[in-house]
């Protein structure tokens, strides 16, 4: 990759730079009578100069990366629209894979279109000539840079202060991922969405009862239209999130309050780390577990009692995501029962009241804002879950409250849309986006009603 | 008004009356807590249970012990340095025509072909293998262990179990397999196949190489990204930001990053990296992008609290004897804090090693037989393999899905093994 070596150059630059600026900060101070009478330490002259060397060209490089991709395709484009050829803005995309494939040679030129190799021809040139100008402008900035900031060294040059300016705006800009990443979800899922609800009105997707994303490849075929009505989805999470609540609530409560309140110091530093363990293993393995293990169990334990149980039945997935929500709850609840103050059960143990009347009484109402908040983050996860109900849970969107019956999940037909090679601006792989904005704006109003919640339980007992 | 009064004799019965009750349900609580616990803990066995129970004989595979000869005549090739001879050599001719040797009497097409279905499809090539590593073979015969089909092989260890698996094979096949089981020619043995070849469509010749591979490139990218920006990060946010509206923006998004599924980066990934910035799919670069961003805030959390865990003496101490703020951070609090900043990554990273949904999203998913050589090239990475293999209808494979669990469950105990000990060794309690 061209990139990486012209990064790796301009890193090398950059040491190389820092050594002069250090050897020459060094030398001036010498006949000063020694690094004391120059304004910062060697090392800082060498950053600074360095900093100047390779951060411009850093900078530009990473603009040239988002910027030559388009540019390059656009021009492309406008030259096949100059030989005369008609280029529809939706088949825009397709066509310019064809071009980038035959280039790449991918495609054998030989039985392609002589327009489009010529395309191709031209797209390789420029690419060599955008990598070679970008080198040069790279080595004339650094050069640049390294020219100035190496004439600004003198004794009095405040070497330091600079440094640690750039070096806090550099850590300023790692902080400032975290909005970027959000910021990219919230376009990406929002962008794709806009353009799908273009296409499917906003009502027919969230109040729809009828979900069949197939969109017909010929006009004539049988329910060509497809049919995108999300409110199976939900149910179908709502239902498998409720199952692995049922589960994971009581067991996970019950185990914290029991770990918290009762268990000797052996039974809590063992059974504490051992209820971990759930937490760290992957969901994969939970998929598998409940597709191949959990899921026939029940089928045949249903078939004994003469219940048609399907195999892939929302209590199966259900379950098994609630024994992996049991250590997350458990762990949050902990949090929050030890954070009760101990007065307030000494004041009721000296009530009278038993150590079980005490918890019902007093632990668990004064914890209850915090206990609450947990029980949302679970349910947020729980809903936002995806390997295990993409193997253990159906793909038929059905409208039904019966957990021994297969329904199908938000996350599973974001799976099922996006993978598998498609044509990207199809309504069918829009909606999942549209449904990833959907449990986005759940989720994130869940974990942030939650977190509220849970701070003010701290500040409460803090 | 003859309303009884309420003496303290009156209210001391009372109690004694209700303590029973009172006592019975204080035990009855203390039995559904343990009932928790007890819960718990199964769950936690029944699941280890299972898996090994399902996957431990995948780590030996059957084989069968043919005399093959190399006759040039029957694969093709005189010159085994010739390229387009070995392409276009008749590797299987080899095994089948020892499987004749073995059974002369079997005839009849059908026979024939469920007899050459003793061996696995890939064996011809095998052989092919151990023929050019000793071209002077050419010509002679020999006996060799040749890998026997996954069918073969599921029949053959649920025969030794005593209970046979024979759905797949037919009568003559179970018959052949006894007469070579009593001549001690077929035999189980360690498969090296699993940890040394890439996936394949057929269970005995599938590996997990070529998926830990995919996991190391996606997992390097993830940590020498994640790492510093994380450490960076936090480093601002505890020791630079200044306490306003910004700061707090800031702490919303990384709390809130933390909680959104992890599906939705994998949108993220697919709208941003592959449509927009035209990365290409399937390969350890995306994944390790998408995984970055995904394990940035539990990073950034954790380092976080190790740097609040320095104690604001040393901070003093430092800026008293004249060093500046930021040397005070990068020379005092980044070298104290580093362990529990350690640990933070190993844990991010072992959530990252588990994940397996925002990888779907980005063409991770691909059946890719090459083993991959670096960040560029098409990869899948372990959990996706899990994920593949738990989805294929051979039988063969649910024992070959367990068996990648149990690696990649041994990775993560030894990842989140080393993070205690890291906390335990190196971390400093002031």
């Amino acid at each position: 990759m061209q990139a990486t070596n012209i990064l790796i150059l301009i890193l090398g630059l950059g040491l190389f730079a820092f050594y002069l600026g250090r050897g020459r900060s060094l030398a001036l101070a010498k006949p000063l009578g020694g690094i004391r009478h120059i304004h910062s330490l060697p090392s800082y002259y060498g950053a600074h100069v360095a900093l100047w060397c390779a951060l411009p060209s850093l900078l530009l490089l990473g603009l040239w990366m988002i910027f030559d991709g388009p540019l390059i395709n656009s021009i492309v484009l406008k030259s096949l629209a100059a030989g005369g050829m008609v280029v529809e803005s939706s088949g825009e995309s397709l066509l310019m894979n064809k071009i980038t494939n035959l280039a790449q040679g991918v495609l054998p030129r030989k039985s392609a279109d002589p327009e489009l190799v010529a395309a191709a021809d031209l797209m390789l040139r420029l690419e060599v000539i955008s990598r070679w100008s970008l080198t040069a402008l790279m080595m004339t900035l650094s050069l640049i840079g390294f020219g100035w900031s190496w004439s600004r060294i003198s004794s009095s040059f405040r070497a330091r202060p600079r440094v640690e300016k750039v070096m806090e705006k550099l850590l300023l800009a790692c902080a400032c991922v975290a909005i970027f990443t959000t910021l990219g979800i919230v376009l990406s899922v929002l962008f794709e969405s806009i353009q799908f609800f273009r296409s499917v009105p906003i009502d027919d997707f969230v109040f729809g009862l009828d979900w069949s994303p197939q969109t017909a490849i010929r006009e004539d075929q049988v329910g060509s239209s497809g049919s995108f009505g999300a409110v199976p989805l939900f149910v179908g999470t709502l239902l498998i999130s409720a199952v692995a609540m049922c589960i994971a609530v009581p067991v996970g409560l019950m185990s914290a309050i029991y770990l918290a309140e009762y268990a000797s110091q052996s039974v809590r530093g063992f059974a504490k780390p051992a209820l971990e363990v759930l937490a760290g293993i992957p969901t994969v393995v939970y998929g598998f577990f409940a597709a191949l293990t959990v899921a026939p169990f029940l089928r045949d334990l249903g078939a004994s009692f003469g219940l048609s149980v399907s195999s892939e039945s929302a209590l199966a997935a259900g379950g098994v995501m609630g024994v992996m929500i049991i250590p997350f709850i458990s762990s949050l609840a902990d949090d929050v029962i030890t954070a009760v103050p101990q007065s307030m059960r000494d004041g009721s143990l000296a009530m009278g009241a038993t150590k079980s009347e005490t918890v019902r009484n007093v632990i668990i109402p004064a914890a209850l804002p915090g206990i609450v908040g947990g029980i949302m983050l679970a349910v947020s996860r729980a809903i936002g879950e995806t390997m295990i109900v993409v193997m253990a849970a159906g793909m038929a969107a059905k409208l039904t409250a019966n957990p021994l019956d297969s329904v199908t999940t938000v996350t599973v037909q974001i799976v099922t849309l996006l993978t598998g090679d498609q044509e990207f601006d199809s309504p069918k792989t829009l909606a999942a986006f549209a449904l990833g904005l959907m449990l986005f704006v759940v989720t994130l109003m869940l974990n942030i009603f939650a977190l509220q919640i849970v701070k003010k339980y701290r500040e409460q007992y803090e | 008004m003859n309303k009884p009064v309420n003496t303290p004799v009156n209210n001391l019965e009372k109690i004694r009356k209700s303590l029973s009750r009172r006592n019975r349900s204080e035990r009855l609580f203390r039995w559904y807590g343990r009932l928790a616990i007890f819960i718990g803990l199964a769950a936690v066995t029944v699941l280890f249970t299972d898996i090994v129970s399902k996957g431990h004989g995948a780590f030996r595979i059957a084989y069968l012990q043919l005399e093959v000869g190399y006759d040039q005549d029957l694969i093709g090739v005189d010159n085994l340095t010739d390229p387009e001879q070995l392409i276009l050599g008749n590797w299987q001719a080899v095994p089948k025509q020892a499987l004749r040797q073995q059974f002369p009497d079997v005839a009849g097409r059908s026979d024939k072909r469920k007899l050459y279905g003793l061996v696995s499809n890939g064996s011809g090539f095998d052989l092919k293998d151990r023929l050019l590593a000793n071209p002077l073979l050419l010509g002679t015969r020999e006996t060799v262990w040749v890998l026997a089909d996954d069918d073969i092989d599921t029949y053959y260890k649920s025969w030794l179990d005593g209970e046979p698996y024979a759905a797949r094979l037919s009568d003559k096949q179970v018959k052949w397999i006894g007469e070579l089981h009593d001549q001690g020619k077929i035999r189980l043995q360690f498969n090296s196949n699993l940890f040394t070849r890439g996936d394949s469509r057929e269970p005995e010749q599938a590996g997990i190489r070529g998926a830990v591979m995919g996991s190391l490139f996606t997992l390097l990218l993830t940590l020498m990204l994640s790492f510093p920006v994380g450490v960076a990060a936090a480093i601002y946010l505890e020791e630079f930001a200044p306490k306003n509206g910004w700061t707090d923006f800031i702490e919303v998004n990384i709390n809130n990053l933390a909680a959104v599924p992890s599906i939705i980066f994998g949108l993220l990934g697919l709208a941003i990296f592959i449509n927009f910035f035209h990365v290409p799919r399937s390969v350890p670069i995306v994944g390790g992008l998408v995984l970055t961003l995904m394990t940035l805030p539990t990073i950034i959390i954790t380092s976080r609290a190790a740097i609040k865990s320095v104690p604001p003496s040393i901070r003093e101490a430092a800026l008293g004897m004249g060093a500046s703020k930021y040397q005070m951070v990068m020379h005092h609090v980044l070298p104290l804090a580093l362990p529990g900043m350690l640990t933070g990554a190993i844990i991010g990273m072992a959530q990252a090693l588990g994940e397996s949904a925002p990888l779907l999203m980005i063409g991770m998913v691909a059946f890719i037989v090459d083993i991959p050589a670096g960040f560029n090239d098409p990869a899948t990475v372990l959990p996706v393999q899990i994920f593949l293999w738990a989805d294929s209808p051979e039988r063969a494979f649910i024992e070959k899905t367990s068996a990648a669990i149990m690696v990649l469950l041994s990775f993560l105990i030894v990842m989140n093994t080393s993070a205690v000990w890291v906390r335990k060794r190196l971390e400093r309690r002031w």
